[in-house]
C-alpha cells in the first residue's frame, strides 16, 4: 500500500518542514535570548566583585553603574581598547568570544582577552572572565581581584552540563566563597594560581593553602577542570597584571 | 474514511470529557502506568520547575496528539515511530527555545529534563496508542488529560517536597521562624531524589485506598 518512494517523499517534506519550522522559531527567538545570556554575563561579573542586590530587572543598570572601564589587553598586556562611555554592553572586551580567543592562545596566536574594573564605595576591583572545559562540556565564570591584583575578591562559576549535586556544585556559594581571601601569587611573586585541591586544603603544605581550596567530593574532574580553567586564562592575563602591578 | 453521515458528536459530550478524566486517576501515568517517573524525581524540588515542566509536557503532549492525529492516515507504518519521534523532537525543541527567550531562569533550572521530554514515555506511548487511531480532538483532549494526570502528581510532590525539605512554597518562606527556634530543622533528605520516589508511592498508596477499581482481586 506504501510504496518506498512514497516513504522516501514522506520522511524528506516531514524534515524540510519540521527544519523550517524549527529555524524561524530560532531567528524570532534570538534576541530575546541574547539579552537574557548578556543579563546573566553581567550579573555573574557584579556577582564576583560581592556587589549586592543584583536581580534580573536590574542587572544593566547595575552593571553600567558600577562598571566603571571596559579593558582589552592582547597577549603582552597592553591595552588595546578602553571602554569608558556609553552603555557597557556595547562595550569590545564585552563581545570577546572567550573560547575563540583562548583557542588562539591554545595555538600560539595574538589573542585578546576582556578585563572588567568595578568601582564601588571608591574601591576598585578587576574582574577577569574565565573559561574552560569541564567534564561534560564548557565551564566558566569570573574571577576578581582586589586592588593588589593579588588577593581574591569573589568568584562566580557556571556550567553547560557538569553533574547535577556533583561537579555541578561548583555554581554553589559554598564552593565559591572557599576562593575569597585567597591569593594568586606567593610573597616573591611567582604565580601560584588557585589550586582546586582533590582531599581538601589541608593536605597541602602550610604555605601553599592561601593558594588552594578543597576540591568537591565526587566532582573530580570537573574539579581539576576549574584549576585547570584559573591557570590557563591567567596565563594570558599575567602580562598585563605584571605591567599593572608596576604602576 | 467512511462516507456514512453521523451526527456531530457534541465537543465535549460525555465521551470526550472521559478521556480528560480517566488519566487524572484510573489510568494516571505516573501512579498507575508508572511512567515518567524519571521527571517526577528530577523536577519536583521546588514547586515552580515542576509547574513549569507540566505546562510544557502540556503543550508538547496536546500539540503532537493533534498533528500526529492529523497525519494518522498518511503516516506509513512502517516509519511511523520515526514519524512521531519527529513531531515530538520539533515540539520539545519549540518549548526549550520559547522557556529560554522567556523564562530563563527557570530554564537553567530545569537543563536537560526539558530536551529529556521527548524521551517521556507518556508522550510516546499516548500518541502510539491513541492520536494514531482517533481524530484529532478526542487527541487533544486525550493529550490534555494525561498531561494533567502528569502534572497534578508532579505538582503533589514538588508541594510536599518543597515544604518539608526547604519550609517554602515557590521560595517563599511558610514554615515561620518560631518553630525553628522551638527546634524544628528542614528534612534535607526530602531535596534528595529518593524522597520524590517514596513521596511518589505514600501518593500511590492513598490512590488505591480511595479508587478501588484499582485494587486487584487477588
Amino acid at each position: 500500500m506504501y510504496t518506498n518512494g512514497y516513504i522516501f517523499r514522506y520522511a524528506a517534506i516531514m524534515v524540510i518542514i519540521a527544519a523550517a519550522v524549527l529555524s524561524t522559531a530560532a531567528v524570532l527567538l534570538k534576541p530575546f535570548q541574547e539579552k537574557n545570556m548578556a543579563i546573566e554575563k553581567m550579573g555573574g561579573i557584579l556577582a564576583s566583585a560581592q556587589i549586592e542586590g543584583v536581580e534580573t530587572e536590574n542587572t544593566i543598570e547595575l552593571f553600567n553603574k558600577y562598571v566603571i572601564e571596559e579593558l582589552v589587553v592582547d597577549q603582552d598586556g597592553n591595552v588595546v581598547e578602553s571602554f569608558k562611555d556609553g552603555a557597557k554592553e556595547n562595550g569590545k572586551a564585552f563581545k570577546i568570544n572567550m573560547k575563540t580567543e583562548l583557542y588562539k592562545k591554545k595555538k600560539g596566536d595574538n589573542f585578546e582577552l576582556p578585563i572588567y574594573l568595578i568601582e564601588k564605595d571608591g574601591v576598585r576591583t578587576y574582574v577577569f572572565p574565565l573559561r574552560g572545559a569541564g567534564l561534560w562540556g564548557p565551564v566558566w565564570g569570573n574571577m576578581a581581584l582586589a586592588k593588589d591584583l593579588n588577593t581574591v575578591k569573589g568568584v562566580t562559576f557556571d556550567h553547560k552540563g557538569e553533574t547535577p549535586g556533583l561537579g555541578a556544585e561548583i555554581t554553589t556559594k559554598s564552593f565559591t566563597s572557599q576562593f575569597e581571601g585567597k591569593t594568586i601569587f606567593d610573597e616573591s611573586g611567582n604565580f601560584k594560581s588557585i589550586t582546586v585541591k582533590k582531599g581538601g586544603v589541608k593536605t597541602m603544605a602550610t604555605k601553599d593553602q592561601i593558594h588552594g581550596v578543597d576540591a568537591i567530593s565526587g566532582g573530580t574532574i570537573t574539579s581539576d577542570a576549574v584549576s585547570e580553567m584559573i591557570v590557563n586564562v591567567f596565563e594570558g592575563y599575567l602580562p598585563y597584571i605584571e605591567k599593572e602591578g608596576e604602576k | 474514511m467512511s462516507t456514512e453521515v453521523k451526527e456531530r458528536e457534541p465537543l465535549f459530550s460525555a465521551k470526550n470529557m472521559k478521556l480528560i478524566k480517566t488519566p487524572i486517576n484510573l489510568t494516571n501515568p505516573i501512579t498507575v502506568q508508572v511512567l515518567g517517573i524519571c521527571s517526577a524525581l528530577a523536577v519536583t524540588a521546588k514547586l515552580m520547575p515542576a509547574i513549569v515542566m507540566s505546562v510544557s509536557v502540556l503543550v508538547v503532549m496536546a500539540a503532537s496528539n493533534v498533528v500526529v492525529s492529523l497525519l494518522r492516515n498518511g503516516i506509513p507504518p512502517r516509519i511511523r515511530i520515526i514519524v512521531q519521534l519527529v513531531v515530538i523532537a520539533t515540539m520539545v525543541i519549540l518549548v526549550d527555545q520559547v522557556l529560554k527567550a522567556f523564562v530563563y531562569d527557570v530554564s537553567k533550572q530545569l537543563s536537560v529534563f526539558v530536551g529529556l521530554i521527548i524521551t517521556n514515555c507518556i508522550i510516546m506511548g499516548r500518541l502510539e496508542a491513541f492520536a494514531m487511531a482517533n481524530k484529532p480532538w478526542p487527541a487533544f483532549l486525550d493529550g490534555i488529560g494525561n498531561a494533567l494526570g502528569y502534572g497534578i502528581i508532579l505538582i503533589i510532590i514538588a508541594f510536599f517536597r518543597e515544604l518539608l525539605g526547604s519550609g517554602t512554597l515557590f521560595d517563599i518562606q511558610v514554615i515561620p521562624q518560631g518553630l525553628y527556634d522551638f527546634g524544628y530543622v528542614n528534612n534535607g533528605l526530602m531535596i534528595l531524589p529518593p524522597m520524590a520516589l517514596i513521596t511518589v508511592g505514600v501518593i500511590i498508596w492513598v490512590q488505591r485506598y480511595y479508587t478501588r477499581e484499582l485494587i486487584e482481586d487477588n
